[in-house]
């Protein structure tokens, strides 16, 4: 185009090609612009995604024949009763458990590594904190599995460890414990806890060293100005000040720890975890009704649990 | 904050203590790929060797599993750019019924157990008469691989102002033109990083492929199959090594490329 042709009307004339005038035809008819760009997304997760969601949960609320085993479609609350037996009772306690022990395991063990890469560490110390963090958090998650299986192995690096500095009867006493013990770490819930805490101890770190990188070093200065003791700034000025990261970090190690089922079932002894006994149920057992139930569980825990974070304000330190 | 002080001995022992708890794992592996041991993990390796290198990289079954691993993560990663950036630009730009519930759609997947997305959509296809495939395994993948390029894709269209979209086709650039020239520039960036992401999270993912997958062996089903039965220890070893190898690339390039302070793109996973 050469210049502005006043004596020509401000709206360009209609384009050539098909492309160009559907394309335009589309813009000037914005709700449809937008009706053609949610349409695919709407499709997938809105109908078949959801759907099947739906469905799932529907047929907790149906039944199994204990005789035929045929799933009987009328409406009961009798597979939610199921979950209460002692057996499947104890599948979530151990599960709730297990994930609130990783939660408060990583929140302590992630606390001075969040500090000391945010308050102290510089230069080569950084790179190393920051890759110290990342690398397992990147790593592919079977490969950590893996690597914890060489770890906690009988003939492996720790029991070797432990007998390097004479601690064997450490150990065996460890094992010998009623309920975290077992043949070998490996098969023991020591071992289920460890790699669980490994595994989602980064998830931790990231939103509490945020949180603590927030915090002005001032007011560390000035909590000891004023006379407090380390012990009492940690507590009264630090800690209240990462507290929305924590919770922040445990939702992530909470939830990943309720819904898992790999870790359990490679290291750990037989006994199952929510997640393994959601695999069963609908795999082998073909009891689609009990799996379904045993999924609201931790949907519902979730819910009460990220409820509970908002009133916390850790949404914010995410 | 930052301190010029010198930090307090107790705290410096337990950070350099977890620091060691999270790296020296990893560090392992590389040792036990060339451990001469065969039949058990003993440590220390009674010798050290280079031919599972060798022998893995013969193995066909291996090769076929990273390949299916490859293609999945490309075409999952391609559909969540097509459908993430579209989703995120109706989101970013305009006002209609339903834009909450779809925010929250995209995220549903993520935020559930993959547990649960996986069951859903295994019954989802055995619904719809949808037999196991390469594709299955692909649908499940971008199912909830959309949302990390949405998360990307709608930070980066709020900060682009509209008013370059109104500008370009002022200037007479048709739909495509625009796109191409204007918007396509602006969140390119956005996309790559979205990009990138969503591709690791496909080539790693485990849990919603045991139920998408037929017979098909994608990397990692491989090396679940390895940890439940371990068959052969001395491959599994070299190929956890591999694949450490190739994660830990991509993170060293994105903390040489950023440290100067710029957000980078992994750290908000």
């Amino acid at each position: 185009m050469s210049g502005f042709d006043t004596t020509q009307p401000a709206i360009f004339t209609p384009r050539s090609g098909p492309l160009s005038r559907t394309v335009d035809w589309v813009i000037r008819h914005p709700r449809m612009f937008v009706f053609l760009m949610v349409l695919p997304i709407t499709l997938w997760l809105g109908i078949v995604y959801i759907g099947a969601l739906i469905a799932l949960l529907i047929q907790s609320f149906f039944s199994i024949d204990e005789f035929s085993g045929i799933v009987v479609r009328e409406f009961t609350f009798k597979t939610y009763g199921e979950l209460l037996r002692p057996y499947n009772l104890d599948i979530i306690l151990r599960t709730v458990s297990m994930a609130a022990a990783v939660t408060i395991a990583a929140a302590v063990l992630a606390f001075p590594i969040a500090y000391f890469a945010a308050r102290y560490a510089k230069g080569k110390w950084k790179a190393l904190f920051y890759i110290g963090v990342m690398l397992p958090l990147w790593s592919s998650y079977l490969v950590k599995v893996y690597a914890w299986k060489l770890v906690l192995a009988k003939e492996g690096i720790l029991t070797w460890l432990f007998a390097k500095l004479h601690l064997t009867w450490l150990l065996d006493g460890l094992l010998s414990l009623p309920v975290i013990g077992g043949n070998s770490l490996s098969v023991s819930y020591t071992g289920t806890f460890l790699v669980f805490l490994y595994i989602w101890l980064p998830y931790m770190i990231i939103p509490v060293q945020a949180s603590l990188e927030r915090v002005p070093g001032a007011l560390l200065e000035a909590a000891s100005d004023l006379g407090a003791t380390p012990r009492q700034s940690f507590r009264m000025v630090l800690f209240p000040l990462a507290l929305p990261g924590i919770i922040a970090g445990s939702i992530f190690t909470f939830s990943l720890t309720l819904g898992d089922y790999i870790v359990p079932q490679i290291v750990g002894n037989s006994r199952l975890f929510i997640g393994q006994a959601v695999y069963t149920q609908q795999g082998t057992a073909g009891n689609i009704p009990l799996a379904a139930a045993f999924t609201v569980v931790p949907i519902v825990i979730m819910g009460i649990y990220l409820w509970g974070a908002r009133k916390m304000g850790a949404f914010d330190a995410l | 904050m930052h301190s010029n002080t010198r930090a307090p001995l107790g705290l410096k022992f337990a950070a350099i203590g977890g620091l060691i708890f999270l790296l020296a794992p990893i560090a392992l592996i590389f040792v036990y790929a060339f451990t001469t041991e065969e039949k058990s993990f003993q440590w220390p390796p009674p010798g050290l060797t280079t031919k599972w290198i060798g022998v893995t990289l013969g193995r066909a079954d291996v090769w076929e599993a990273l390949a299916l691993s490859l293609k999945v993560a490309a075409i999952s990663t391609t559909l969540a750019l097509i459908l993430g950036t579209l989703t995120a630009a109706a989101v970013a730009r305009s006002r209609f019924f339903g834009r909450e519930t779809i925010s929250l759609l995209v995220i549903l997947p993520i935020a559930l157990p993959g547990i649960i997305t996986g069951i859903s959509l295994r019954s989802a296809f055995s619904l719809l008469d949808i037999p196991f495939s390469t594709w299955t395994i692909v649908l499940g993948h971008a199912t909830f691989c959309i949302v990390i390029v949405y998360n990307n894709a709608v930070a980066r269209f709020r900060r682009t102002s509209g008013a370059l979209v109104d500008a370009a086709m002022d200037l007479g650039a048709d739909g495509v033109q625009t796109f191409v020239l204007v918007i396509l520039p602006n969140i390119a960036t956005a996309l790559l990083a979205g990009g990138m992401l969503a591709f690791a999270l496909s080539f790693d993912e485990v849990i919603v492929t045991t139920f998408t997958a037929g017979n098909q062996t994608t990397l990692p089903i491989w090396m679940l199959e390895e940890l439940v039965r371990p068959r052969q220890r001395p491959v599994t070893n070299v190929v956890a090594m591999a694949v450490v190898i190739v994660t830990v690339l991509p993170i060293l390039a994105a903390y040489y490329l950023t440290r100067d302070g710029e957000h980078t793109a992994g750290s908000d996973k």
